[in-house]
């Protein structure tokens, strides 16, 4: 089966590129003519874990892998890792340093989010290395999960 | 989408070919092919925007001669609010419809009415518990497209309610055949408008069978003749009562500024934006769940909203400015009291869509994934070999849309003149290779 593969770099603390990489995976997965409603799950994942990445981290990447069955999202950075995955997951949660949630981001990690969006869910993280997060979402099964949107 | 429906044309004998509209489309639907424009239906939204960056006039809004109100045994006039602030020195709006009426139409009914109850009903809607949140006003249908294209996740967050025009019109033959016991195939309802995408709105209605306008005349087109009736005006002289039947309040005529919906509806928490790219931002951003508390989203395709429409005669800024003093001229009636909810029970059916709004998915590489993700690697491939400056000179609009207009069939590698470039230094390489092949083997 043919797979589609692409990285996509994101910096650190650059706001000016923030949310383009979500915004070119979203217009990329709408060519393919992937159901609407998966893009629209992805595009909101998608978005929290850029803008984690440029906020959270030293800098990463978001990873697309598009199969035939699935396509998976994963984000991977080099940063501070997250102690406590379990409280990290709460709602509202984050770790946002002062400045930036004076421009109106961080006010959670929406890792919830996230995991809520998605078909399925991972997370692993080592402090003082990096976090990986891995989302897959289904092509097949079409139907929307309940609280997305 | 059939070719006759769209209402923004290319005058092919205007056209040079320049590429001056090819990277203003927001859709990306021109293509420069054989040294002329061509827009792609299923892309094209009617915007407009290419018909006001278009040097040489070759984009066109094809709209109704004003000499086709004569198809009616009774015309009646519907201006846009937008009409209002192509005058200077309008002292009284009402010598807007009087003009109207000295032009040969039997009736005018304000479409700025229209847009009363259109800002009630959404109130209402507002209210009720299963409301989509953000709504999204349905009232430009450039952006409605933008939608149905784009971003089809959103079809739904649409509110189900008919335009002013639609709804002007409605009432206003319906109220014209009662006061004069005529047929209702004997009035012909007519829209003054600054908008092309009005015009495709009447051809091609977005979740409606049929429209209720008969035609649409271009406000340029009648703006000549209108100004010298207005400059003539007595106040009086002609037939023609105004009231709060078929006029609309000052909120209604404010629907031409963009922010004057969201106004009018009174919700805190709506979100006014105009100009087709900001209104695509903001989608993207609305797509992506970044504004959860928004309730409202008006979106306009054209910059300062309707008075920016790209048929309307007065410069946006000017006829922006005038529909602001003109509002605040006039007497401040709240939406609740102009439009009674009896009012809005007795429109009924005939003010909601009833036709579900289709996603249009032109974005789309293939019906088949498996192709779609095929092409998708071709394209990659294509793209790495241009030269990423998307000069617009093979007649796409960008290196990237070249890339999938190869693939697609449409175009072909050498319309790029950077590898063609290559490609003739390398047969001229050859070229020389050969004669001195040739030469050695002779001497
Ligand atoms: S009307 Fe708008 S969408 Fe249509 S071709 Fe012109 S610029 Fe593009
Ligand atoms: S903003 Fe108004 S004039 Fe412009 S396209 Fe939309 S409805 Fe038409």
């Amino acid at each position: 089966m043919h797979v589609l593969r692409e990285e996509f770099d994101v910096v650190a603390m650059d706001f000016t590129t923030a949310g383009e990489a979500s915004a070119t995976i979203k217009r990329l997965l709408k060519k393919l003519g992937v159901n609407s409603s998966v893009v629209r799950r992805l595009s909101i994942a998608c978005y929290e874990a850029e803008i984690n990445l440029v906020i959270h981290s030293m800098g990463g990447k978001l990873i697309l892998t598009v199969g035939a069955q699935d396509v998976t999202l994963t984000s991977e950075d080099v940063g501070p890792g997250i102690p406590d995955i379990d409280l990290a997951m709460s709602e509202g949660y984050s770790t946002a340093s002062e400045d930036v949630r004076m421009m109106g981001f961080g006010a959670g990690m929406g890792l919830a989010n996230m995991a809520r969006n998605a078909d399925g869910f991972s997370i692993e993280s080592k402090v003082g290395v990096g976090t990986r997060i891995e989302m897959v979402f289904r092509l097949t099964d079409a139907q929307k999960t309940e609280g997305a949107v | 989408m059939a070719k006759e429906l769209h209402s923004v044309k290319l005058d092919k004998g205007k056209c040079v070919g320049c590429t001056n509209c090819l990277k203003r489309c927001p859709t990306e639907a021109i293509r420069i092919r054989a040294g002329r424009a061509r827009i792609v239906d299923e892309l094209c939204i009617d915007c407009g925007a290419c018909i006001r960056v278009c040097e040489h006039h070759a984009k066109v809004a094809v709209t109704d001669p004003l000499s086709s109100i004569n198809r009616f045994k009774y015309k009646i006039a519907l201006p846009a609010p937008t009409l209002y602030g192509q005058f200077k020195n309008l002292k009284d709006i009402s010598a807007v419809p009087r003009g109207l009426m000295r032009m040969g139409f039997n009736e005018v009914f304000d479409v700025a009415r229209g847009a009363d109850i259109v800002s009630r009903a959404v109130m209402e809607k507002l209210t009720e518990p299963d409301c989509p949140q953000p709504l999204i006003s349905s009232a430009c249908p450039a952006v409605v497209r933008l939608i149905q294209i784009r971003f089809p996740e959103l079809i739904d967050n649409i509110v189900d309610i008919r335009s002013p025009m639609e709804i002007a019109a409605s009432m206003a033959r319906r109220e014209f055949c009662k006061k004069h016991s005529v047929r209702p195939e004997e009035v012909g309802c007519f829209f003054i408008t600054p908008c092309p995408a009005k015009a495709t709105a009447v051809r091609l209605p977005i979740g409606h069978e049929k429209s209720a306008v008969d035609g649409v005349i271009s406000m340029m087109e009648i703006y000549g003749l209108l100004s010298n009736q207005i400059r003539r005006d007595q106040g009086d002289d002609a037939d023609y009562v105004f009231n709060s039947q078929n006029r609309g309040t000052a909120l209604g005529i404010g629907w031409a500024r963009s922010g004057g919906e969201s106004l009018a509806i009174g919700e805190e928490d709506a979100l006014a934006v105009d100009g087709i790219d900001n209104v695509n931002r903001v989608l993207e951003a609305i797509e992506n769940d970044r504004l959860p508390d928004l309730k409202y989203f008006e979106g306009l395709a054209c910059d300062g909203g309707c008075v920016g429409g790209p048929i309307a005669f007065e410069n946006v800024f000017i006829a922006r400015n005038r529909i602001r003093k003109l509002v605040s001229e006039l007497p401040k009636v709240s939406i609740d009291k102009a439009v009674s909810l009896d009012e809005l029970e007795a429109l009924g059916d005939e003010m909601r869509l009833d036709k579900p709004i289709e996603p249009m998915e032109t974005l789309k590489l293939d019906a088949d994934f498996t192709e779609a993700l095929k092409k998708m690697d071709k394209i990659e491939e294509i793209r790495k070999k241009l030269p990423g400056l998307d000069c617009g000179s093979c007649g796409s609009p960008t290196c990237q849309a070249l890339a999938e207009d190869i693939v697609g069939g449409y175009a072909k590698e050498m319309d790029c003149l950077f590898l063609l470039k290559e490609q003739i230094t390398l047969m001229a390489r050859q070229m020389v290779e050969i004669s001195e092949l040739t030469r050695e083997k002779n001497t």
